[in-house]
């Protein structure tokens, strides 16, 4: 029974991965860009939260009232400030732009706040451990299944701006082909600034779900940003619900490692990302259904 | 005053200069034929006067006012549209979000999707395709609709017989036909001669960034448009004559 | 057009000629550095050549193979490793160094063909994620003890002076030689194949340049000389701690010098690592605001100045130091006099 835990806990943190890798490879899908500030824009939202929470004793959700509008505004100043800049001067350029201030956002938030953990868990009182039995033996958190379906959420909700409204056409647009996007009427900058802004708000959504069901600390920024991308490229960058695949993958992966070995979780985790990019181009339709037939045993045709 | 005005335009793409002093007027209503062979500089003079692209110096005017610094998506407000060469249509999107998107942030007018669609029959069956399957006639019918979906007062058309089988061309010509009553301002730019000459009133040949011939598709013969178009009985120091 | 005069190609300059003498003249002070100078100067320049090994590897990496990596720690890393190891081993101590680094080169060969089969920003991720799995493994050894770390011990045989000028004068030699591997890579023709391949792959390949070789060989390089930096660190600082040798620092660090000296020029890394070396001196006890410092330079620099110190005077005073281009000289250009004038077409490592 424990594997089948570790199934479900595997499933449920892949929710928490799609959220996170969400915003990640929205920016590498619409701007051809890899924000390496990423995981410490998260953890910065994280803290935001933190400050808010304790300051007037409310629940992060209500405080999410204020951070997700001023996360959108920093996507924005970061897109037209930096990122716009660093594009400009060659395709690897924002590569080293968003490292020197992922460098800078840690570090000022480690002046701030030292090198203490912290956790939100405090201020959603007992949703951070209550927990659903399913069985006898098997239990599932509530914080987990609150996160898994956020994230569910969260990705449609994205879906639904991009396939039914204006701004989402927009994207679409001027990701596949920025030049022709103007010629009709749209403002390319504007829209990848706006869509910068939505990445960021997908990360502050993150952020506080990992500060609920985890601790963190100034530095955390880097292993999420690395999460974030596992997820992201697993699932193929750039695609909506492939974040949450590769969520699941990565999940799963971590932890059938974690039964392991105590350092299995991260090593699981690790490995089967390499593998999985470096077996790439064997992963089409065709050997999908390959595999399929033959663990159903049929014939394929 | 012109409907679209273009004075000593010069553009560049870094070193190389593709555009060299070029000025003409298009009245409204006006249907002029751009000819020249490639490399001539036809599609960077529309993509200049459309705003894709900045002059390094000289104005485009439309209907009177400067817009050379207006850039690409506020021009499309303005009333200029451009029907790119090569389609450069959104491929991972349906026909019908193609023209959706021009017509939400582009001018307002008349134009809606049912319109274009009625302009452009073939397209009816195929309008939730993705625009990646669709063939060469159709993409070329789309880009059009999407271009006409800003409402344009001007419109420019980049090479919309490339590419495609002839009985493709004669459909999409036929369909521009409508457009061509309704007394829309055109500046097409087509490799077939004929129709060049056929479809439009003014003819304007390009050679190597300058114009060599101007003058009436009526009256003008296919022996100066060649000569002008191969830049034949031209010296290396001579410059660009002007007929009419 | 044909031109009746002769054509001579040429590689070195009057100017290159100097610097080449004069910096022959640096290296026999440097070697006698030990008899000379005081010990804290000895090991800061120690510390010095290992941030020039760093510079010009990643530079040599990012600049002139295109591929920028965030995870050269791996390698950093593993040197060290490597070399703790092999002392448990019984291996000698200053051999033990030195196969650690041939070990990391050995290693990063087949690593290179699974790596470079990523696109850019893959590759720059996926490398900072194979550098975090080496780091986990390298954790799973008992003798590594976790985070404690596990101390160089066979060093302490020698006495501190000895050991300080051994270390020294190991880091001074594999600077020399690294760079000296780098100087005739590029001036050879591979060099020009890698410069070639930066510039536009798809038009390298097209002329028969064979890509895969060449960044496969930058890679290794690279490699090697990361690693012998984490090997000298190593004999500098004597314990090993993995979450520290494993540390994407040393990649911003590596950043932070090639942007700031200049991306792709041969002067460029080094004068960044000498301005890090000097950055670290002033401000190092600054703590976290010397970090949060770099960072923002880091980030001014790709904004503002992306060619980096050196390339920006090389733009504004087309000047070269060594002699990496081919200059073509005109027979004219040579009057009565004999002298020289200008060269009628210059290139040079763009």
């Amino acid at each position: 029974m424990t594997l089948l835990n570790a199934i479900i806990q595997g499933t449920l943190l892949g929710g928490y991965y799609a959220m996170i890798a969400v915003g990640l490879s929205f920016m590498v899908g619409v701007m051809r860009i890899i924000n390496l500030a990423h995981g410490s824009l998260a953890i910065f939202a994280a803290f935001f939260l933190l400050v808010l929470s304790q300051k007037f004793g409310i629940s992060p959700f209500l405080a999410l009232v204020v951070v997700l509008p001023a996360m959108a505004g920093i996507g924005w100043l970061l897109q037209r400030g930096i990122l716009e800049r660093s594009t400009r001067a060659g395709p690897l350029v924002p590569i080293l732009s968003t490292f020197g201030l992922a460098i800078v956002i840690d570090n000022l938030l480690f002046e701030q706040f030292g090198a203490n953990t912290q956790s939100l868990a405090p201020s959603i009182g007992s949703l951070s451990y209550d927990s659903w039995a399913l069985t006898d033996t098997i239990y599932v958190g509530k914080l987990a299944v609150l996160t898994f379906a956020a994230a569910v959420a969260l990705l449609g909700g994205l879906q639904l701006l991009l396939s039914y409204t204006t701004v989402g056409l927009a994207i679409r647009a001027t990701s596949e082909d920025p030049d022709t996007a103007e010629l009709i009427g749209v403002n390319a900058r504007a829209i990848n600034a706006t869509a910068a802004a939505i990445a960021l708000v997908t990360v502050a959504i993150a952020g506080m779900f990992l500060a609920m069901r985890a601790t963190f600390d100034p530095y955390a920024g880097s292993l999420q940003l690395i999460f974030a991308f596992e997820a992201a490229v697993i699932g193929g960058t750039g695609s909506l619900w492939g974040t949450l695949v590769g969520g699941i993958v990565l999940g799963l992966a971590q932890s059938m490692g974690a039964q392991i070995h105590p350092q299995g979780f991260l090593i699981a985790g690790h490995a089967v990302f390499l593998l999985i990019l470096f077996t790439r181009r064997f992963w089409t339709v065709q050997s999908f259904k390959l595999l399929a037939g033959m663990l159903v045993g049929s014939r394929t045709a | 005053m012109s409907a679209l005005a273009v004075e000593g335009l010069d553009v560049r793409h870094g070193l190389l200069q593709a555009v060299h002093g070029v000025s003409l007027q298009v009245a409204e209503g006006e249907i002029v034929a751009l000819v020249g062979a490639n490399g001539a500089g036809k599609t960077t003079l529309l993509r200049t006067i459309a705003g894709a692209h900045a002059p390094y110096s000289g104005k485009v005017l439309l209907e009177g006012e400067d817009v050379t610094a207006v850039p690409a998506h506020k021009r499309v407000a303005k009333g200029v549209a451009l029907v790119p060469e090569g389609r450069k249509l959104f491929t991972a999107m349906t026909v019908d979000e193609n023209l959706r998107l021009a017509g939400a942030v582009g001018r307002k007018g008349d134009w809606t999707v049912d319109r274009v669609l009625e302009t452009f029959p073939m397209l009816k069956a195929r309008r939730h395709a993705r625009c990646g399957g669709l063939s060469g006639g159709e993409q070329q019918a789309t880009a059009i609709g999407r271009a006409l979906m800003t409402n344009p007062r001007v419109l420019l058309l980049d090479e919309v017989s490339l590419g495609l089988s002839p009985l493709a061309v004669d459909l999409v010509y036929a369909s521009l036909k409508g457009l061509i009553e309704s007394r829309t301002t055109i500046l097409l730019v087509e490799q077939d001669l004929t129709r060049a000459l056929g479809v439009s009133q003014r003819v304007i040949c390009m050679l190597e960034g300058r114009i060599v011939l101007e003058g009436a598709s009526r009256s003008v013969t296919r022996e100066q448009v060649t000569e002008a178009y191969f830049g034949l009985g031209r010296d290396h120091n001579a410059s660009a004559g002007k007929t009419s | 057009m044909s031109y009746p005069g002769k054509i001579t190609i040429e590689r070195w300059t009057e100017l290159s000629r100097t610097v080449a003498i004069a910096a022959a003249v640096l290296v026999l002070l440097l070697a006698l550095a030990p008899a000379l100078m005081s010990a804290n100067v000895v090991d800061r320049l120690t510390t010095l050549f290992i941030y020039v090994i760093l510079a010009v590897m990643w530079n040599a990496l990012a600049g002139y193979g295109g591929l920028v990596s965030i995870g050269q720690q791996a390698f950093f890393g593993l040197g060290a490793y490597f070399a703790i190891r092999l002392s448990e081993w019984g291996i000698p101590v200053f051999p033990a160094l030195v196969l650690a680094i041939v070990l990391v080169g050995i290693l990063s060969a087949p690593l290179s063909v699974l790596m470079l089969r990523l696109r850019a920003g893959e590759f720059a991720v996926g490398m900072w994620v194979a550098s975090e799995l080496l780091r986990l493994l390298v954790n799973l050894d008992p003798i590594i003890q976790g985070d404690t770390g596990r101390s160089l011990i066979a060093l302490s045989a020698f006495d501190a002076g000895t050991r300080r000028s051994l270390v020294y004068w190991l880091a001074l030699v594999l600077m020399l030689l690294l760079l000296g591997a780098v100087f005739v890579l590029l001036r050879s023709k591979q060099g020009a194949a890698i410069q070639a391949i930066r510039d536009s792959e798809e038009a390298a390949a097209s002329v028969g340049v064979r890509v895969r070789r060449a960044k496969q060989m930058i890679f290794v390089l690279a490699a090697l000389g990361c690693g012998a930096a984490g090997a000298l660190w190593l004999a500098t600082s004597t314990t090993f701690q993995p979450r520290s040798f494993f540390g994407v620092q040393w990649t911003a660090y590596m950043i932070f010098m090639v942007l700031v000296g200049g991306l792709g020029r041969f002067e460029g890394p080094i004068l960044g690592a000498v301005i890090f070396f000097l950055i670290e001196s002033w401000f190092g006890a600054m703590g976290v605001w010397y970090l949060i410092g770099l960072g923002l330079t880091a980030l001014a620099f790709a904004l503002f100045l992306p060619r980096g110190i050196w390339g920006s005077i090389e733009d504004v005073f087309g000047l070269h130091l060594l002699p990496v281009g081919y200059r073509v000289r005109m027979e004219e250009d040579i009057d009565e006099s004999g002298s020289s004038h200008r060269p009628v077409a210059e290139m040079s490592d763009t």
